[in-house]
């Protein structure tokens, strides 16, 4: 028996650390997940309802496309926010949130009037599944541009009062991460109506 | 600089003064943060709610069982839903299938489980303070709780609470024409829908952050208790299905309250068009059952979890094939996204696509097999202490065996034409996943009230109510095989309608219904038990039942931050029992391999050289200190 025991090639184990993440940024990357979840099951539904036939052919308002490039600019200076509060450039750092935030206000206009175009192409909310998904899918996204706009409320609140510097960064990591995060969000969203529109 | 260093020092100070503060008995008992709290007010949550959604059930068993019964004696309780004839209003009968349905799984099994025992047993057995976030635990209670209001408040309404079934599929519940159950009621059980998930979402974030990232030192995956596994791997399928309903749900809303067609299509009513087209009520169903179906181990894996815990304590034996248990739940939890269209073989469903899934469902066969065996074999040959825990557990294997027995035949697309939507399936799914999994929360509460509420719960009266509950449960479901073979549909109103159904079973449904109302009954002694002995109980030990798990040693009544001084650093796994040389038959996680020379494995004295690496790791402490 113990001559067996011995036999056995137990590989030894190393003791392991607990994983030293920040368990509040880890939490956003699990809420990023369950919207991952959420927007997957819209575009399979678009896709299963597509396949089905019946489909209204429209094109996309080009006001979208402007409004891409707004997000993808206020991802970067939302970047730059990071990169300021990284080397205590506070000035810097609020005029970048600052701007970010009112780029995430100009792109929620511009996608409003997105759906103004839309209705004025006799596109509506109520009809057609190939435009009611039009306009969830930018509604729902707006919806959480609106939860990372209050995120980045926070951050500036926080920047001001001096909580957000070199040694301190998970607050505007967590919020650069969360609009990133909903930047390419948009990015995916955005292309995927191009190409199975 | 300066002031940014002071600053910090400046706030560091404040948030520990206020950690320190007493709290006010609202910040306590009421919106308290604390994990215990809320795993006690899920708990009592979901008994309130179990006794609810168990008395609809009995209420529609005595219309199926004795269908002339004079009813006038509920009269105070459902006023005009029985009519003047002193019979169950048809309408109200849809209501109660669909409300039973839907508290049973939802706030029963789902929150009243998971909520229970992932809240009060993660951060004890992992060793952490807390969640990690005490805040969005607490969140996670009140939507909860406000979602339960909502459909509280929705059996009171005058249409009378959503009808359509528990699984709501459109087009009767896009259409507030189609039946008086998709007014109100339907809009309330959504809005109701969207708070759980919101709270169910909120809670799994916090259980999967709290096991990844607070476990103590030491504390590896390969040593978590299969407990912790359990309610992980849970949280995970949450995580990812729940988002699933939301979407199915939000679209239903728009159908409803905004005119969309998602859902709807050339829909006559009365003979009138509706303007709705080119909507897909498949759609709908797809959408449901990717949630629907993880749904079904979202309730039934933290119950699997609990009775390995439960079985491997109580047959003083280490449980056979932890790491085989481990990978036949993360098993199950993969195989639970790919197999939700076998609840669609009879939608017109391309039969190719019908047989895939149908070899999907029957792979779900051979983890589940692992588990039961397992557990077989854990109890072979054990010193077996019947504890009333202990036979929930065991009862639990034998219902997760028998009903997952005709699981096989139900996930034959063949043979599921005969048998869908009839008393087979529901015979099914109440033992496999009703029956077993009630059991585990069963089993948990009896095994865990010591350290929830610091006494022991009567014996003698869990005996009595064990077996009253396991013989009046294979009373009802066992019957329901046959009356299902027979052909008869489930949600009917009243079996004497119908030429096929009028001269065969009345004597089997009666039977049935009167086995329900035993079963029913019995929980009472459970209900009398639990408050009983919460006040005047036996007090309890510091590990009652010589347990190896982290949570038996802290405090029996554990205060905020589970464990005075330092939390406990962990060195082997949860399962050491009757060791061969060890001088107790149990030596709890905490015990370093150096105490240990008479027991251990020529392996585990090579591990007495990582103890001081265990110990000097960083403490992972979320409060340095307890409060």
């Amino acid at each position: 028996m113990k001559e067996e025991l011995e036999s056995i090639d137990y590989t030894i184990e190393e003791p392991e650390e607990t994983l030293s993440m920040n368990p509040k940024k880890f939490i956003m990357w699990l809420f990023i997940v369950s919207i991952i979840m959420l927007f997957a099951a819209m575009t399979s539904a678009y896709l299963v309802r597509r396949a089905e036939g019946n489909w209204l052919e429209y094109t996309i308002p080009a006001v979208f496309s402007y409004s891409t490039a707004v997000l993808i600019f206020s991802s970067i200076t939302m970047h730059l926010a990071y990169w300021a509060a990284k080397k205590d450039q506070f000035s810097l750092m609020r005029l970048a949130i600052s701007i970010t935030f009112v780029a995430g206000i100009a792109f929620l206009y511009m996608q409003f009037q997105g759906w103004v175009q839309l209705v004025d192409q006799k596109v509506f909310f109520v009809g057609n599944p190939a435009g009611s998904f039009m306009y969830v899918f930018t509604g729902l996204h707006a919806f959480h541009i609106i939860s990372g706009l209050i995120v980045l409320l926070f951050a500036l609140r926080a920047a001001f009062r001096l909580h957000i510097h070199a040694k301190s960064l998970d607050q505007i990591e967590i919020a650069a991460t969360y609009w990133h995060f909903l930047d390419v969000l948009w990015l995916y969203l955005f292309a995927f109506l191009i190409y199975f529109h | 600089m300066a002031t940014v260093e002071t600053n910090l020092a400046t706030t560091a100070h404040i948030a520990e003064h206020e950690h320190h503060e007493p709290q006010s008995f609202i910040r306590t008992y009421v919106f308290s943060e604390d994990h215990k709290t809320i795993a006690k007010q899920y708990l009592i949550t979901g008994i309130v709610w179990a006794i609810i959604g168990i008395s609809m059930s009995v209420i529609f068993r005595l219309q199926l069982g004795f269908p002339d019964m004079n009813l006038s004696f509920l009269k105070p309780i459902l006023g005009t839903w029985i009519n003047e004839s002193n019979k169950l209003d048809p309408n109200f009968y849809l209501a109660l299938v669909t409300m039973h349905g839907t508290i049973m799984v939802f706030f029963v099994l789902t929150a009243g489980l998971s909520g229970t025992f992932s809240n009060f047993l993660i951060p004890l057995q992992v060793g952490a303070r807390d969640m990690a976030s005490g805040f969005l635990n607490m969140l996670s209670y009140w939507f909860f709780f406000l979602a339960g209001l909502l459909m509280f408040v929705s059996l009171f309404i005058e249409t009378g609470p959503a009808a359509g079934g528990w699984v709501i599929y459109p087009p009767l519940s896009a259409l507030p024409q189609a039946h008086i159950g998709s007014e109100l009621g339907m809009t309330l059980w959504l809005s109701s829908m969207a708070l759980f998930i919101v709270s169910q979402l909120l809670g799994g974030i916090n259980y999967i952050t709290t096991v990844i990232n607070l476990r103590t030192r030491g504390m590896s995956f390969s040593k978590l208790p299969l407990t912790i596994w359990a309610f992980f791997l849970t949280a995970v399928l949450g995580l990812i299905s729940f988002p699933v309903l939301l979407s199915a749900a939000l679209l239903l809303i728009f159908d409803r309250s905004f005119g969309t067609s998602f859902y709807l299509s050339e829909i006559y009513i009365n003979g009138e068009a509706l303007p709705n087209v080119g909507g897909s009520p498949i759609l709908f169903q797809h959408l449901f059952w990717f949630l629907g179906h993880p749904e079904v181990y979202i309730v039934m894996l933290p119950a699997l979890g609990i009775t390995s815990e439960i079985i491997a304590t109580n047959a003083r034996k280490p449980i056979f094939g932890y790491r085989a248990m481990i990978a036949s739940m993360m098993g199950i939890a993969f195989l639970a996204f790919i197999v939700w269209a076998h609840h669609m073989f009879v939608t017109g469903m391309n039969p190719f696509l019908g047989s895939i899934f149908m070899f999907l469902t029957l792979i779900i066969a051979v983890p589940s097999a692992v588990k039961a065996f397992n557990y077989i074999t854990t109890l072979w040959r054990g010193n077996i202490r019947f504890t009333p825990a202990m036979l929930f557990s065991i009862g639990l294997v034998s219902f997760f065996i028998s009903g997952g027995v005709t699981g096989l035949i139900l996930g034959n697309s063949a043979l599921d034409i005969q048998l869908h939507d009839t008393y087979f399936v529901v015979a099914h799914f109440h033992l496999v996943m009703g029956a077993s999994s009630a059991f585990g929360l069963l089993a948990g509460v009896y095994h865990w009230f010591p350290k929830m509420f610091g006494r022991m719960m009567n014996d003698k009266l869990g005996y009595v109510h064990f077996w009253m509950t396991f013989i009046g449960i294979y009373c009802v479901f066992f019957p329901m095989h046959y009356t299902g073979i027979a052909g008869f549909p489930r949600r009917y109103y009243a079996f004497t309608s119908y030429d096929y159904t009028k001269n065969i079973f009345a004597d089997m449904n009666s039977f049935i219904s009167i086995a329900a109302i035993f079963a029913f009954g019995s929980q009472f002694l459970f209900l009398y038990n639990f408050v009983y002995s919460m006040f005047w109980g036996k007090k309890a030990t510091q590990n009652p039942w010589k347990s190896n798990t982290l949570e038996w040693t802290a405090p029996i009544e554990p205060g905020h931050g589970n464990w005075p001084g330092e939390i406990p650093a962990v060195y082997r796994w949860p399962y050491d029992y009757s060791k061969p040389g060890a001088k107790d038959d149990f030596i709890p996680q905490n015990v370093p391999y150096s105490q240990t020379p008479e027991s251990n494995l020529p392996h585990e004295n090579e591990l007495i050289g990582l103890e001081k690496e265990i110990e000097a790791q960083n403490l992972n402490d979320q409060f340095k200190q307890p409060h």
